[in-house]
């Protein structure tokens, strides 16, 4: 009797943990069906606001890749990501203007900026042939997204080597690296707005040129080359990451730490590594925001929440889930921004999409559509 | 994982580098500008200078609230609220619409409005406090349920992600609060909330009386939280942040402990809330952004010295202080370049000191006790009066 029972309950437990497996494989169907289901009908009524949140993915992918390497190689939560991506571009604002506040009015403290390059500023033009508005900037922006993208790399690792590295040899909790972070986040954001101000700048003044695309989609051209540069840099990172032995080590940090130091990988050189690239797509992710919207010193915690959800949508230490996962965050956002008035929730809730979206991957799915079982 | 031998020593080491001056030291920087600076700017006048210090330790019992309440969350539970705003703003919202009149003009709307409702006891005067009562306990009762709503998702998982999900929570309700304009009145947010007891004493000396209130609800938190945490439910919490495996295999249900943490520092928040809304008598949405809502109570807590209730009080004193101290800074002759900026000068400090205080001095101005339960401690007072036991053991203070 005890046997049969005994038998009993093993046939239970295993057809239970054959049901969660199942239930767990439905629920990632599910989702890549919900997702794909709800883009195919946005590329088809909404095509707009489609192309637009492919182009504000494209923002948020290239600042959610860096969280996402951050996130999967030092274990926590980098919550000065946002701002962090802020103060490159007004990092980039002033290698190519060589503007902060005075006294009264903005001043050029600097005798030289890169606007004083020949030709730095005249506008990139759009090939002719394909018809269409020129970019609104010139190539000094591109030289000042380099500068700021070494300046950031540089500051990433300074802020390990001051702050992180610290803690980390004092075998600090994964909460105090964020804390941590926190601090570093506003101290950001006071420091752009002791040199900028509050004000709204751009790096370009003047209307923005747009382009027709295929399927009645017009579009502002700048958009066009975020785009592509945000495939390119994903592209980057996605070689570096499975085709260099840096990448190969960067990985199997990502998945066991312990492991990875036992097997003789240099994880601190790995480290740093991990803040240089992250701290130059946080400065490439910048620019580009800043070139999408505005340079606003608080619109970096602002986007604080759709890069965290892209990031655990993804799976954490996935860039490829960041990338897919920033691709739908942007594009619900903005289809949302449209649709929502139309069943009468205001646009204003924009940004919350992202939290939406957060909260169910959390409760479906924490390990997200890419993640590793844990 | 967690070495707790190596982490206590190392802890210990970094207790011992600070000094124990600096506690005493920055009570008294702060308390000296505190109070020389607002009496100097008046030209020495005792009436200006007890005005502005009542109304200064008014809004410190108030924030020394929040700071207790995020104690019992990350100090003693080790659960990492970063939306402590959306307790905040929930708290004073629902406070004012509680113990406000009806709303009556198309310019001002909200939801309920019981004030005259409320008055219901014929004698006692009891429209000078009753609706009060009912703010009070439904600005906490809304903050519990909201935590308790939010811990489903966010505390069976890694404690980082219970961090993102309020962030999240406290963007989204300060959404609501703007684009539902039926809901709190909007932007223009509410005025002219009333006032407890303000119908016994002149205007001029209501002052007193909310700082009165201020303080009794901040002692009585005090004691209550002390008295939970030693007792065997605040041992359970503690026993969680340090080893949640551990606590899981001597039997506790972790997600229920963790949840009531949880959902008890938030119905304290939710009650600083309540008593912020009456101490200011008005709140709007830009009074609850994430600075000001949630990272300035991590600074007062992480500052004071995180588990440890007298150092959170201590905190919200530092930290309102130089908040209180840049204020003053600007009515005296400042460089241009400073005193446009002194703000953002300000939050540049707050935030970089969090980090300091992480790097060099973790446990915080007054580190967290030793402490088991209250049985324990009468037992050894006991033995420490017969000469039993050395004065005092080492301090353990946490991360």
């Amino acid at each position: 009797m005890s046997v049969r029972a005994g038998r009993l309950t093993d046939t239970i437990a295993a057809a239970r943990d054959r049901f969660r497996g199942l239930g767990d494989s439905l629920v990632l169907v599910g989702l890549w069906l919900l997702f794909l289901v709800f883009g195919a009908w946005a590329i088809l009524t909404r095509t707009d606001a489609f192309a637009v949140g492919v182009v504000t993915g494209s923002v948020l992918a290239l600042g959610a890749i860096g969280l996402t390497l951050i996130y999967g190689i030092l274990k926590f939560a980098h919550f000065a990501h946002g701002d962090s991506m802020m103060l490159a571009a007004y990092i980039a604002f002033f290698a190519l203007t060589g503007t902060v506040v005075g006294e009264r009015t903005d001043t050029q403290p600097l005798p030289w900026s890169l606007s004083d390059l020949p030709g730095a500023t005249d506008r990139i033009p759009w090939p002719d042939q394909l018809g269409g508005g020129d970019f609104s900037f010139g190539y000094g922006l591109l030289l000042a997204a380099l500068a700021a993208a070494l300046v950031m790399a540089l500051i990433f690792i300074g802020l390990d080597r001051l702050v992180y590295r610290p803690l980390r040899r004092r075998g600090s909790g994964i909460v105090i690296f964020a804390i941590a972070s926190l601090g570093i986040a506003i101290a950001m954001r006071s420091l752009i707005l002791i040199f900028w101000g509050p004000q709204p700048r751009f790096y370009a003044p003047g209307i923005r040129p747009t382009t027709d695309l295929p399927f009645d989609v017009r579009i502002v051209t700048d958009q066009i080359f975020i785009f592509f540069a945000a495939i390119l840099l994903a592209g980057l990172v996605y070689v570096l990451l499975f085709r260099t032995k840096l990448g190969k080590a960067m990985r199997a940090m990502a998945d066991n730490p312990a492991l990875a130091e036992v097997s003789g990988i240099n994880t601190e050189q790995v480290i740093r590594w991990t803040w240089l690239i992250g701290g130059a797509l946080v400065a490439v992710a910048g620019v580009m925001l800043a070139l999408q919207a505005q340079l606003k010193p608080e619109l970096g915690f602002i986007l604080l929440l759709p890069l965290f959800a892209a990031t655990i949508l993804g799976g954490i230490g996935s860039p490829q889930g960041a990338f897919v996962g920033a691709m739908i965050v942007g594009i619900t956002q903005e289809v949302f921004a449209v649709v929502g008035p139309d069943i009468g929730i205001s646009s204003g809730y924009k940004f919350s999409v992202a939290f939406v979206i957060l909260t169910l991957i959390l409760l479906l799915r924490p390990r997200g559509l890419f993640g590793a079982k844990t | 994982m967690r070495l707790p031998a190596v982490l206590s020593a190392d802890r210990l080491r970094a207790g011992m580098k600070g000094g124990r001056l600096l506690t005493p030291l920055a009570f008294l920087a702060i308390t000296a500008a505190i109070v020389l600076m607002p009496a100097e700017r008046s030209g020495w006048n005792l009436d200006s200078t007890v005005n502005f210090l009542t109304f200064f330790a008014t809004f410190v019992a108030i924030f020394a609230v929040f700071s207790l309440g995020l104690n019992v969350q990350w100090g003693y539970t080790g659960i990492f609220n970063f939306g402590v705003m959306a307790f905040f703003l929930v708290g004073a919202n629902v406070a004012a619409i509680i113990t406000k009149d009806p709303a009556e003009t198309e310019y001002v709307q909200y939801v309920g409005g019981f004030g005259d409702k409320l008055d219901f006891i014929p004698f006692l005067d009891s429209g000078q406090w009753l609706p009060f009562v009912f703010g009070v306990a439904g600005a906490a009762l809304f903050s519990g349920v909201l935590a308790f709503l939010l811990s489903i998702p966010a505390l069976r998982l890694r404690e980082d992600y219970l961090a993102i999900v309020t962030i999240g929570i406290a963007e989204l309700l300060r959404r609501v609060t703007i684009e539902e304009r039926s809901l709190v009145n909007g932007t223009r947010g509410l005025t002219g909330i009333p006032r407890p007891l303000g119908g016994w004493v002149d205007a001029d000396e209501y002052k007193f009386v909310i700082f009165a209130i201020a303080a009794a609800v901040l002692i009585l938190t005090y004691i209550a939280v002390e008295r939970g945490i030693r007792s065997p439910w605040g041992r359970v919490l503690r026993a969680l942040r340090e080893d949640e495996l551990t606590t899981a295999a001597s039997g506790k249900n972790v997600f229920a402990f963790k949840s009531q943490g949880f959902v008890m520092g938030a119905m304290i928040m939710g009650v600083g809330g309540a008593i912020y809304a009456y101490a200011n008598a008005a709140i709007s949405p830009t009074t609850f952004t994430h600075f000001f809502g949630t990272f300035i109570f991590w600074a007062m807590l992480m500052v004071g010295g995180s588990g440890n209730n007298r150092g959170a009080i201590l905190g919200a004193y530092v930290i309102w202080g130089l908040w209180v101290i840049t204020l003053q800074l600007q009515g005296y002759d400042l460089p241009a370049a400073v005193s446009g900026r002194i703000f953002f000068i300000r939050d540049f400090v707050l935030g970089a000191l969090i980090v300091v205080v992480l790097l060099l001095r973790p446990q915080g101005l007054v580190p967290e006790e030793r402490r088991v339960s209250i049985w324990v401690e009468r037992h050894t007072k006991r033995l420490r009066h017969t000469a039993q036991l050395p004065a005092k053991r080492p301090a353990f203070p946490s991360e």
